[in-house]
């Protein structure tokens, strides 16, 4: 019997101690930004076909985790898609990869199709509070928005300026998170990344602007924010290597063809 | 292990090897002590590590925002300064209420029934289920809550959906199988001759259930529902998924709550400097209502063994 | 009026009669709703390919390494600390304060909430000592988080083996160290394993704090230092982020029967055991 059970765990510790005989690849960690996440995930997966010598592993946590992994060197790379760097991250270099919209989303239920400014800040302030104020059915509204730290809620609130977000306000951890909600929900009103809407929900224009690749290029959709990769210092080795590929016209045409808006 | 009595003894090997083999009995004994020793120091140390280290953290911050500006201030906002987690604490107390409310009738019930009311046969497939019902995992559970039960609130009760009663309910839920296993337990530990005196005196099944066997089964239930309260209240990610994480004093069980777990596992992945430990002090919060709980369970516990 | 017991009797048995089948039912509905989405996405191939979409695609097999080598680290770790401080506390020292006081502490310890323990392991494994999200990381905190348990449960199993085997063991001429392999731990061997699969089942539905500390990569563990996904988080990321229900509910299903599998060994294990020792 404990023999049996000695056997049992030399077999894991020879699959766990795999590392020492398998091939040595260099680690490189990209955390944050939960709205650039797939994109990451999607172009890690392309750069490790062509370079089999480095092991890109990506993680979630918003935007100022993305900084404070950095910071603390839990992670390489960072990722933010912050409007504005916060104080601290001065001390780090940073790179634009894309640039992302910010849509309002609704339940595709919902009768709402556009909606201004002054609009967006009132619900999200919990001024307007029902939506037949907008000209929809007779129901309380529900405000779904981010934690804190994310680079999604800090952009979104300092681009429509003056969101206090309402204390009924739902939080959620992802933007992903937030679709399905919304999703769910018909009375719902959520803001997520662009790059992450798809068929489940509907997004609002903004004042007349679609939140679409076309009008976010050429400027006219107004909530927009730069997505940057983080390093302590230059970066070097595989870090380098990575950001250069995400810049590459190669990796900005992936973050295209996914949905994103590159760069330039 | 039976020894005949007629077992041959070992025939006396030389005195040398008779003497150096009581050497390394009597080394290996000590060695023995020893490394039990380091063992037990090593693991009592990284215990004491974790626990200083949240107490490290947090004690100071409540020290340095006082008591009332942190436990009774209803804002909480990192970013401006503001530490006030009295929403969490009554969101926290009202979703374990709740849970308890719907977990411990249900299961003690449950317990009643399955060990008095059953026969043997089926209670021997019954308990393995329960018992595997407890080890599903909790995101399991959170799903379940977001998929159906949300919605469910949703359109019959009004409200988000995601709400205080979502959390309570399937909390209630979660908590049911530890509720009516450790009451079962219990109740089969109650001598037999309990119930059997019972019924000579004449008692109904039930009559002998209620008056004598509950009555001694008593402590022992009360210990399970207690320990599932703490579980309840330890509960971080089906809370997350169901409860809305709003943070304001709840009106109505229909209103978005966020209790203390939720806080934590929310802002701890950017948490920096005060906010960290801010997180660390609500940590120690709920350690100190863990600590009560379970001081509490022991004492019951221990009043039936007493008696 | 005086309801006659026979009557009480009726509706006591109707009432939790009902209470209990309502339990039932709702508990087992949880498993078949689950059950019923997730086994016709099961194959062998999901069991043995690598995600990809992030687990939009193909199979599970990285999370399915990481949640048999996390928990196995963590009780690799926890179990030899938390025997070992049992078997001191138990047959090493007389019954005095500070082992009161440790006992407490290990029962307080227990109680705590996991969501501590990843915050705990997050501040210290993967930021201060540098570990960053990886296996380590994620066993060590688990380790900790599991070690309360199986002290509690080692004392109370070593406890409950009778004095009068110490006392003939002792007659024997056995040293105190003889008497521990040869006599105390092998008795109190399912209790001890009861605890170990009490950690093995928390280790395995953990998610908050394995995130925290082990990250969600996606990729096949090399080394201890590499991030990787548990079962139980990847169904939390693709249900929530509403990647793909159906895999969702395909690694629940067998996150089902891995709970199944650990609960039906540690049965037949201590049958297995009792049964020997009664020969």
């Amino acid at each position: 019997m404990v023999k049996q059970m000695l056997r049992m765990v030399a077999c894991g510790l020879v699959i766990a101690a795999n590392g020492g005989c398998g091939k040595q690849r260099t680690a490189v960690t990209v955390a944050g930004s939960t709205a650039f996440q797939p994109f990451a995930e999607k172009l890690a997966e392309q750069f490790m076909t062509e370079r089999l010598d480095i092991a890109v592993t990506v993680q979630g946590g918003g935007s100022a985790l993305g900084v404070q992994a950095a910071l603390s060197g839990a992670a390489q790379i960072g990722m933010a898609d912050l409007v504005q760097l916060p104080p601290e991250a001065q001390a780090l270099t940073a790179v634009v990869v894309a640039r992302d919209g910010i849509a309002v989303v609704v339940n595709n239920k919902n009768s709402i199709k556009d909606l201004t400014m002054e609009q967006i800040r009132n619900i999200f302030c919990g001024k307007i509070r029902n939506w037949k104020e907008l000209g929809g059915v007779d129901h309380e509204i529900t405000v779904v928005s981010r934690e804190a730290g994310s680079g999604t809620r800090s952009s979104f609130e300092k681009i429509v300026k003056d969101v206090t977000l309402t204390k009924d306000a739902i939080i959620q951890d992802s933007n992903g998170t937030i679709r399905e909600t919304v999703a769910m929900d018909e009375n719902a009103v959520g803001y997520l990344s662009h790059g992450l809407l798809n068929e489940k929900i509907k997004a609002v224009t903004v004042v007349g602007v679609a939140c679409t690749t076309e009008e976010v290029v050429a400027g006219r959709y107004p909530i927009v924010r730069p997505v940057y990769l983080l390093t302590k210092g230059e970066p070097t080795g595989a870090c380098k290597d990575f950001i250069d590929y995400v810049c590459s016209a190669e990796g900005q045409k992936t973050i295209k063809d996914s949905g994103l808006i590159p760069a330039k | 292990m039976q020894d005949s009595p007629n077992t041959p003894v070992h025939p006396k090997r030389p005195a040398r090897r008779r003497v150096a083999g009581a050497f390394v009995t009597w080394c290996s004994d000590h060695l023995a002590r020893y490394v039990f020793l380091a063992v037990a120091f090593s693991a009592t140390a990284s215990l004491l590590l974790i626990a200083l280290f949240i107490l490290k953290e947090g004690v100071p911050f409540i020290v340095k925002i006082g008591f009332k500006d942190f436990l009774f201030a209803s804002e909480w906002d990192p970013s401006a300064g503001k530490f006030g987690i009295y929403p969490m604490i009554i969101a926290s107390l009202w979703v374990t209420l709740g849970a308890m409310l719907i977990g411990a009738p249900l299961g003690v019930a449950g317990a009643i029934f399955l060990t008095q009311f059953v026969p043997r046969s089926v209670m021997r497939i019954i308990k393995p289920m329960i018992e595997l019902l407890a080890g599903i995992p909790s995101v399991l559970y959170g799903f379940m809550g977001v998929m159906v039960l949300a919605p469910f609130i949703r359109n019959h009760l009004g409200g988000p959906g995601l709400s205080l009663l979502a959390g309570s309910i399937i909390l209630g839920i979660m908590v049911l199988p530890t509720v009516i296993s450790i009451s079962v337990d219990t109740i089969n530990a109650v001598p037999r001759t309990y119930l059997e005196g019972a019924l000579a005196l004449g008692a109904t099944r039930w009559q002998s259930v209620h008056m004598v066997i509950l009555k001694a089964a008593r402590s022992g239930i009360i210990a399970s529902i207690i320990l599932a309260m703490g579980r309840a209240v330890g509960e971080t990610m089906a809370v997350i998924m169901v409860v809305g994480n709003a943070v304001k004093i709840p009106h109505s069980a229909l209103d978005s709550v966020r209790t203390l777990t939720a806080n934590i596992a929310l802002e701890m992945g950017y948490a920096t400097g005060l906010h960290r430990q801010a997180l660390f002090a609500t940590g120690v919060v709920l350690f100190v209502v863990v600590m009560i709980l379970n001081s509490l369970a022991m004492a019951a516990m221990k009043r039936k063994t007493g008696s | 009026m005086r309801i006659p017991p026979k009557i009480t009797q009726a509706m006591a048995v109707i009432l939790l009669g009902a209470a209990t089948l309502f339990t039932v039912i709702v508990l087992v509905l949880i498993i078949a709703f689950v059950l019923k989405r997730g086994v016709p996405e099961i194959s062998w191939e999901f069991l043995s390919t690598k995600p990809k979409e992030m687990g939009k695609a193909g199979g599970i097999l990285p999370t399915v390494i990481g949640t048999v080598l996390l928990p196995l680290l963590a009780i690799l770790i926890a179990l030899p600390m938390g025997v070992g401080t049992a078997v001191y506390l138990s047959e090493y020292t007389r019954e005095n304060r500070i082992t009161k006081i440790i006992r407490f502490g290990t029962d307080c310890l227990a109680g705590i909430p996991s969501i501590i323990f990843g915050l705990f392991g997050y501040i210290f494994f993967v930021t201060m000592l540098g570990m960053g999200w990886s296996m380590l990381s994620g066993g060590l905190t688990l380790a900790i988080m599991i070690l309360p348990t199986i002290i509690r449960t080692s004392e109370e199993a070593i406890r409950a083996v009778p004095q009068a085997y110490r006392e003939v063991s002792c007659s024997l001429a056995a040293t105190n160290w003889e008497t521990v392999y040869k006599v105390v731990l092998p008795n109190a061997l399912p209790g001890i394993m009861t605890g170990v699969m009490l950690g093995i089942g928390r280790s395995i539905g953990e998610t908050a704090a394995v995130i925290f500390t082990a990250g969600s990569s996606l990729m096949m563990p090399n080394s201890l230092n590499d991030s990787v996904r548990t079962m139980s988080v990847h169904f939390y990321l693709l249900a929530r982020e509403g990647i793909s229900n159906e895999k969702a509910y395909a690694t629940a299903a067998v996150l089902v029967f891995a709970v199944l599998f650990v609960n039906l060994t540690a049965y037949w294990m201590m049958n297995r055991f009792i049964a020997k020792r009664s020969r």
